[in-house]
């Protein structure tokens, strides 16, 4: 096959598809859906965090004027769950409420204002029990009585694991030196400036059609046909642009099905969009993590074993928790060379909203300890610690000791340019008190390398229709949540077919109508997408040249596509136009289509959690942060953040900058303001915009971003992921330039101000690590199978 | 749980006409006098460009443009706005032309998920009609009540100095 030298599209920084109707006011997300005979539903939250529902009456609401239907726990019993081996949810609590804000009936009526008052007709007779709020309550509420749930086999344990790679106890009697220390990462969330919102309408041919704000909408399909008990061939998903999701909107919920099954009663269309406050609740946000990390290094600061224990909070519901607990130990290796590493993880129940994925998903707050404690191992071994850093890089073509496999590498580039940048050197240590630089690097996943539910079918899957005038459609599973996942598609067909991105029409993220694609989550869209569609594209290609090519009388391996024609590469003048060879193409072979799909690389590693960690190719990033901290205050002003990060190939460097900067952004946030937090009844504490303090343009500074490209075998033109990885750095870099403005270490987020004054006045107490067994480890090398069964 | 026959019919509410002027357009409406001017312009005027993120005051999304000044349309009725001059996010474009904020801002990617965008756009216009060539400081005082959570503002704050340079 012929195939070009030169890029024409891919690396272009061109408009994204939907640029101009999104500033056109003209995106239709799913609350501007108004769908003729639409009704309105409204969800009763529990008041309570944690109790038994003795009875729910909802007669006096049904009798109210303009109400439809009221739904309660029993008319959806079915659990359901985004992991397969942990399904814990109700679309309604059916005896138990786990969080202030769980549902425990729907209403649908006439109008928003309607529903909202049905509520208030609903009795519901609770038996308030104890709530359990912090991870130290559920670890010691062991007592049967005390579970919040009853499926797992410890109490309120979700998820205990140990695993055990290279010989650690080894590596620390060699190590000349030993860090230890405890860090605490706060739970956030998403903030979403979309609220949820879904429309459902199960129609008179008894179909149910469901639009929604997510970010999967394959397992939203597969959860609804399991709670609903409908054929999911008759349920049709369509995901509306999302407004915002960094992972927010990526599980099946309440109230989408909710919906789906008020319509199926009323058949009429039925409409909910969530509150602020209800936004809150949902949640899934960023688990708040007790963290444990020991180092032990030679005395020139080599790395010689890695432990690390980690406490995740994880609220009322599993939701991703199983691959949660496994990520705040899956890529600390992924980084420095670690010959030995041991990793201990629980996730508990507390009756507060669920935790899940949030931006980086729990690989944050372990990378926070880990580049705080690299940055106090190269104080107090008197080395710059980007020279600590520099002397142990992780190589491209290399695997860890967790027998994770790295392909390409940017790192070191990514660190000396930060530093040039920024200069490091100049700054480092001789800035004035109050004024101070800091550094950090992670890696992160351009993709799960396994689905959520165990299949062995393509991750994602396109198809392409060649159209008579020329014009391409692609179809495809993924859904847009801002990032461009649309616009993608458009660059890598207008760069293999040498046509204009004008040409290209996307359908996304439709059940009826679009291949599967599981859905924008772990950075995997453009890895995925990129390169089914080039497959497809490669499908299509032979019929295209084989028409073009009798047509022209010039040899196949002769012709190129090219600035909207198929010619001769070695005499352009003489060509057809793109849109003339279709035609040809069409009349000889017949109507032109081909799918593509793409399967990332097999799991190198074989044991109980494996799943968690490989990816088709790692990202690395580094941020260095240079602020202001006022010593009276305790205010920290961020003067300018430099990141640096290696995104393989930038398919469009706008969008990969875009990413960059938002992930900056968002990691400001978490470092130095976000957190949700309750109240000691177990309320929230600051359900609303107002309260959550999020970064504005004013408390934003300015980030200057370095893209450094690796080419990366595994991504399509090379490229890697840019939408997560570059949020990891900056937090624990932010906490490395307050040492260095004035001289205290804060091993907890969000670094407040008075957390600035306590450390000031030696009172910031050091964070507590609960007590607990962990299983007996899981020993495993590269290379190796099972050694252990694991229990949890 | 059995559904309800019933018909369904709000409580009543006190309706009005309301005569607005939306994007160089009269436009009537009867509607409830207790409805907010994001709620008329969205429900009743089908003008759902304006979004909404909170509808308590706290984020800029429902921003809109009342006599030249970016107004939270959540915390002003639509009775208040008439006799005023009222410009949405829809009216930003003209005779099919797209405001050259609105080019700047997709020129540059400066919307990702673009739900907070209507809301910036038209207060970066406010900003811009009475301040041609403002500083990134004033930039960012302008824009300081209107949360975007994909971009970092980095880019916002690029699109409105790249439209400043380019209205004439
Ligand atoms: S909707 Fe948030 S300020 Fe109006
Ligand atoms: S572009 Fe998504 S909130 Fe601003």
């Amino acid at each position: 096959m012929t195939r070009k030298k030169t890029l024409s599209v891919i690396g272009k920084p061109l408009r994204k598809v939907d640029a101009m109707a999104k500033c056109a006011g003209e995106t239709v997300y799913a609350d501007d859906l108004n769908l003729p005979r639409t009704i309105y539903a409204k969800l009763l939250r529990s008041p309570h965090p944690h109790a038994r529902i003795l009875g729910i009456n909802a007669a006096r609401a049904l009798k109210l004027d303009g109400v439809f239907a009221v739904l309660t726990g029993e008319d959806l019993p079915q659990k359901f769950g985004i992991m397969p081996s942990t399904e814990d949810e109700e679309a309604l609590a059916v005896d138990k409420v786990r969080y202030a804000g769980d549902p425990v009936a729907a209403v649908a009526a006439a109008s928003e204002t309607l529903a909202e008052k049905a509520l208030g007709y609903i009795d519901v007779e609770y038996e308030v029990l104890k709530p359990i709020l912090s991870i130290e309550e559920a670890l010691a509420s062991t007592e049967e009585s005390q579970r919040i749930h009853t499926w797992n086999r410890r109490a309120n344990v979700q998820k205990a694991v140990s695993l055990e790679f290279g010989d650690v106890e080894g590596g620390f009697a060699g190590s000349d030196h030993i860090f230890e220390g405890t860090y605490f990462y706060q739970g956030n969330t998403h903030l979403p400036m979309e609220q949820y919102c879904a429309v459902g309408f199960y129609g008179p041919d008894d179909k149910l059609t469901l639009w929604s704000s997510t970010q999967t909408p394959h397992y939203l399909h597969r959860a609804l046909a399991k709670v609903l008990k409908l054929p999911a061939s008759r349920i049709r998903v369509i995901a509306t642009p999302v407004g915002g999701g960094f992972g927010g909107k990526s599980d099946p919920f309440s109230h989408e099905i909710c919906v789906a099954k008020l319509s199926m009663i009323t058949r009429r269309p039925v409409k909910i969009t969530l509150s602020r406050e209800e936004t809150f609740y949902v949640h899934r946000g960023r688990h708040p993590v007790k963290m444990w990390a020991k180092t032990g290094v030679k005395s020139d600061g080599t790395i010689q074993a890695m432990q690390y224990k980690t406490f995740l909070d994880g609220g009322g519901y599993s939701s991703y928790g199983l691959a949660s607990v496994y990520y705040t130990g899956a890529l600390q290796t992924v980084t420095y060379k670690v010959p030995a590493y041991k990793f201990e993880g629980v996730r508990v129940f507390t009756n507060k909203p669920a935790c899940g994925p949030k931006r980086g998903h729990g690989t944050p707050q372990p990378r926070f300890a880990e580049e705080i404690q690299m940055d106090e191992i190269a104080e107090n071994l008197d080395i710059d610690p980007l020279e600590l850093r520099l002397k142990q890089l992780v190589e491209a073509n290399s695997v860890t000791i967790n027998g994770l496999q790295i392909s390409s590498c940017g790192l070191r580039e990514c660190i000396e340019k930060v530093a040039e940048r920024a200069e490091w050197k100049k700054k480092f240590r001789k800035l004035p008190f109050g004024h101070g630089i800091g550094f950090a690097a992670s890696a992160y996943i351009t993709g799960a390398g396994l689905p959520i539910y165990w299949n062995n079918m393509p991750h994602s899957g396109v198809q392409i229709k060649l159209d008579r005038s020329g014009g391409v459609t692609i179809f495809c599973g993924s859904s847009d949540i801002g990032q461009g996942s649309d616009s993608i598609l458009v660059y890598a067909i207008a760069e293999e077919f040498g046509i204009d991105p004008a040409d290209i029409r996307v359908v996304s993220a439709d059940t009826d109508l679009t291949p599967v694609d599981l859905g924008s989550y772990s950075s995997r869209g453009t890895i995925m997408t990129g390169n089914a569609t080039i497959q497809a594209c490669g499908k299509l290609k032979p019929l295209l040249l084989e028409a073009a090519s009798e047509a022209l009388e010039v040899p196949a391996d002769d012709l190129e596509f090219a600035d909207g024609q198929v010619r001769s590469a070695s005499l352009p003048s003489r060509g057809i136009s793109f849109a003339e060879c279709v035609v040809k193409a069409e009349g000889k072979h017949g109507t032109l289509g081909a799918t593509g799909s793409y399967w990332p690389p097999k799991n190198p590693r074989e044991f109980k959690g494996s799943g968690v960690g490989p990816t088709p190719a790692y990202t690395f990033s580094t941020a260095i942060v240079e602020l202001h901290c006022d010593s009276e205050t305790g205010e920290i002003k961020i003067d300018k953040v430099w990141i640096a990060h290696d995104c393989g190939k930038a398919f469009n460097p706008l969008l990969v900058e875009g990413q960059t900067e938002g992930s900056v952004y968002m990691a400001l946030g978490e470092a130095l303001m976000e957190e949700q937090i309750f109240r000691k009844n177990g309320l929230h504490k600051i359900p609303s915009i107002l309260e959550y303090k999020s970064p504005t343009t004013l408390e934003t500074p300015e980030i200057e971003t370095i893209l450094v490209e690796t080419i990366d075998p595994e991504g399509p033109y090379g490229a890697k992921e840019a939408g997560q990885g570059p949020l990891l750095p900056v937090v624990p870099a932010v906490s490395n330039a307050v040492f260095d403005a004035i001289g205290v270490r804060i091993h907890e987020i969000p670094i407040t101000p008075d957390k600035i004054l306590r450390a000031l006045e030696g009172r910031l107490k050091a964070v507590s690590i609960p007590q607990f067994e962990f299983p007996a480890p899981l020993k495993w090398q590269p290379g190796e199978g099972v050694k252990v069964e694991q229990k949890s | 749980m059995k559904k309800s026959k019933k018909n369904g019919a709000d409580d009543r509410l006190t309706k009005r006409l309301l005569r607005l002027q939306v994007n160089g357009e009269t436009k009537e409406v009867a509607t409830e006098v207790s409805k907010t001017l994001l709620e008329v312009l969205r429900e009743d005027l089908g003008l759902t460009g304006t979004k909404h993120g909170c509808e308590l005051g706290e984020c800029g999304t429902c921003a809109v443009l009342v006599d030249g000044e970016p107004v939270l349309s959540c915390l002003m009725l639509g009775i208040e706005a008439e006799n005023t001059e009222i410009v949405t996010v829809e009216g930003m474009t003209q005779n099919g032309k797209p405001h050259p904020l609105q080019k700047a801002f997709a020129d540059l990617g400066a919307a990702q998920c673009g739900y907070c965008i209507p809301g910036i756009l038209l207060t970066a216009k406010a900003l811009l009609d009475e301040k041609p060539y403002p500083t990134r400081d004033e930039i960012r005082q302008a824009l300081a009540g209107n949360l975007c959570r994909c971009t970092g503002y980095t880019k916002i704050l690029q699109a409105v100095e790249l439209a400043a340079k380019e209205i004439p």
